[in-house]
């Protein structure tokens, strides 16, 4: 079982790693600062496989990677969102942290609730109901399944992706 | 044929190429920035191949430059000797990536342009495709000189009427944003166009371009026209103008009534008109960035500040956005009005925009600022308020200590 942190719509980069935390690129130092303004027991608090859910829009802004980066090194299992900004879902999928796109789990789940969240078929089951998550495109698919888009391109350059597009 | 983005990509790939498809296409430059470079260079090292090309290769040093801290010193310190390690020349410490990579001649009518920053969308308004990324992206790019792009359908956004007096670009996009949203064009590419638009400097446009990704877009851009290649000191190619586009959405807005817009906390969507605003006393202002901080600018803060003083009660900082801009400034006496007028002038570059130096705002505190993020938290305290609005509003908010109207100056 995972537990729920849930967030709004519109959580930004800005709000899930400060300007002012991300001159480092040591995934330890990041976990420690992720959400530190926003929620500034998060690190504390969040267990290897816990799970964000949260509304429309999430990792708008900034295009920093530190922002996935450093939920990734906070052990999250997966952010479910109704939403995600193209920047924020792009970077999460190249670093491996699961992202799924769900537009009813959201308002169905209270923060803190227990879930059992599926990554490889983007299902949450909450409250004895199953929530289905938009399946992925299959270049996001085809980085997810090599573990990163370094691995991916690095084993097998980008006829990997054009044999899938 | 195709939507501008549609007649690049299938100009780059020699076939057509349509809304919809995914691609694997080279592009002309790369960039990152000292803060997002040391992650880029990370993912480049992990892939354990050589460089693309060194000349196509840009690092800037302007969101924490002059280094505030040792950890800053020290991303400017790997990425220098990243640099060296790989005979990169193109390291410029000369004020924000985007206007530089304008300056230095990265951007083309008609190029692929992809850099580890949101709002490298800004070269659209040059007619270039170019959309910010993640550290990884461009760490495998910077080894591979190619990326994946999923083509997006186009919001084409017609522009009509003539913009009044202390009425800018930024407030047309203020005013679209309002009615769009905030992911309004999110996966979109966004065409700028209409009489208005024609009518605008490229200095308009950019900041058009600019703001596009603040309401989500890809890309955000503009027709190629004389005023392109005059910018760029290139003799006039011709035009490149969309050719019988299929368009997701057309909006239409018509400017000739518009008043500034001033986007109120807690989000950018938050626009209203300034007047509804006026008034609102301010702790600081902020002019620069890479939405408002060029020459033409400053030309408009340093007419309405000349011979006049800032309120003392508010910190007034600006930020000349590049070397050059600054060079003409001081040409042109314009920081030596700021400076008298009780201004802070400071070095090229991002400046408070991101919250990392100078100006951190403080719980309470509130803000005038002249970028394009008002997310809590993105100037410094996340209990500070950030308002954001054109340059001329800015100014006169300057003289004021408060909200106020640029047209009852003077």
């Amino acid at each position: 079982m995972a537990r729920v942190f849930r967030f709004g719509d519109g959580v930004s980069t800005d709000a899930i790693m400060p300007g002012r935390y991300n001159l480092t690129t040591d995934p330890a130092a990041l976990a420690r600062a992720c959400f530190i303004e926003n929620r500034p027991d998060f690190h504390e608090t969040v267990r290897p496989g816990d799970v964000i859910v949260a509304g429309s829009n999430f990792g708008c802004g900034s295009s920093r990677e530190h922002a996935p980066l450093s939920i990734r090194a906070c052990g999250v299992s997966a952010v479910v969102a109704r939403s995600f900004a193209r920047i924020f879902y792009r970077n999460a999928v190249n670093l491996g942290l699961p992202v799924i796109r769900c537009a009813d789990l959201y308002d169905a789940v209270r923060d803190g609730e227990q879930v059992e969240v599926d990554v490889a078929s983007g299902t949450v089951v909450a409250g004895g109901r199953t929530f289905q998550g938009e399946p992925p495109s299959a270049v996001a698919r085809r980085i997810s399944e090599a573990g990163s888009l370094v691995e991916l391109i690095r084993d097998h350059g980008w006829a990997a992706i054009e044999e899938v597009v | 044929m195709g939507t501008l983005v549609e007649e690049i990509f299938t100009r780059r790939l020699g076939r057509p190429v349509r809304a919809g498809d995914t691609v694997v296409a080279g592009v002309d430059a790369v960039m990152a920035h000292d803060v997002t470079g040391p992650l880029a260079i990370d993912a480049f090292r992990s892939l354990g191949m050589p460089l693309w090309d060194p000349a196509r290769t840009v690092f800037s040093f302007d969101h924490v430059f002059p280094s505030n801290s040792v950890a800053a010193s020290e991303l400017h310190r790997r990425i220098r000797e990243f640099a060296a390690e790989h005979g990169i020349r193109n390291l410029f410490a000369e004020g924000i990536c985007h206007l530089v990579m304008v300056e230095r001649g990265f951007v083309r009518p008609g190029g692929v342009v992809v850099g580890a920053d949101s709002h490298s969308t800004t070269y659209g308004a040059l007619g270039c495709f170019s959309t910010g990324m993640g550290s990884t992206d461009i760490g495998v790019t910077m080894a591979t000189g190619r990326s994946w792009f999923r083509i997006p359908e186009t919001l084409r956004i017609e522009v009509t009427g003539e913009l009044r007096t202390g009425v800018q670009a930024k407030d047309v996009a203020l005013t679209v944003i309002r009615r769009l949203g905030a992911e309004g064009a999110n996966y979109l590419a966004v065409e700028w166009g209409g009489p208005a638009v024609s009518a605008m400097g490229m200095s308009e446009r950019l900041t058009l371009a600019n703001l596009s990704v603040d309401f989500g877009a890809k890309c955000g851009l503009c027709e190629v026209d004389a005023t392109t290649w005059a910018y760029l000191g290139l003799p006039d190619q011709g035009t490149q103008r969309p050719h019988d586009p299929g368009y997701a959405e057309v909006l239409h807005v018509d400017v000739g009534d518009l008043e500034p817009q001033v986007s109120a906390p807690p989000a950018i969507e938050n626009v209203r008109p300034l007047s509804e605003l006026a008034g609102t006393p301010l702790d600081e202002v902020f002019i620069g960035s890479c939405a408002n901080g060029r020459i033409e600018d400053m030309a408009v803060v340093a007419g309405m500040l000349e011979g006049r003083q800032v309120s003392p009660t508010t910190r007034t900082i600006i930020i000349p956005g590049t070397r050059t801009a600054y060079v003409q400034a001081l040409e042109r006496g314009y920081i030596d009005t700021f400076v008298r007028a009780g201004a802070v002038v400071m070095a090229a570059g991002c400046g408070p925009c991101l919250g990392r130096q100078h100006g951190t705002l403080g719980p309470g505190e509130r803000a005038l600022s002249t970028s394009m993020r008002n997310y809590p938290g993105r100037m410094g305290s996340p209990d500070a308020e950030i308002y954001l609005a054109n340059p001329a509003v800015a100014a006169a908010s300057a003289l004021a200590g408060m909200i106020a109207d640029p047209r009852e100056e003077r």
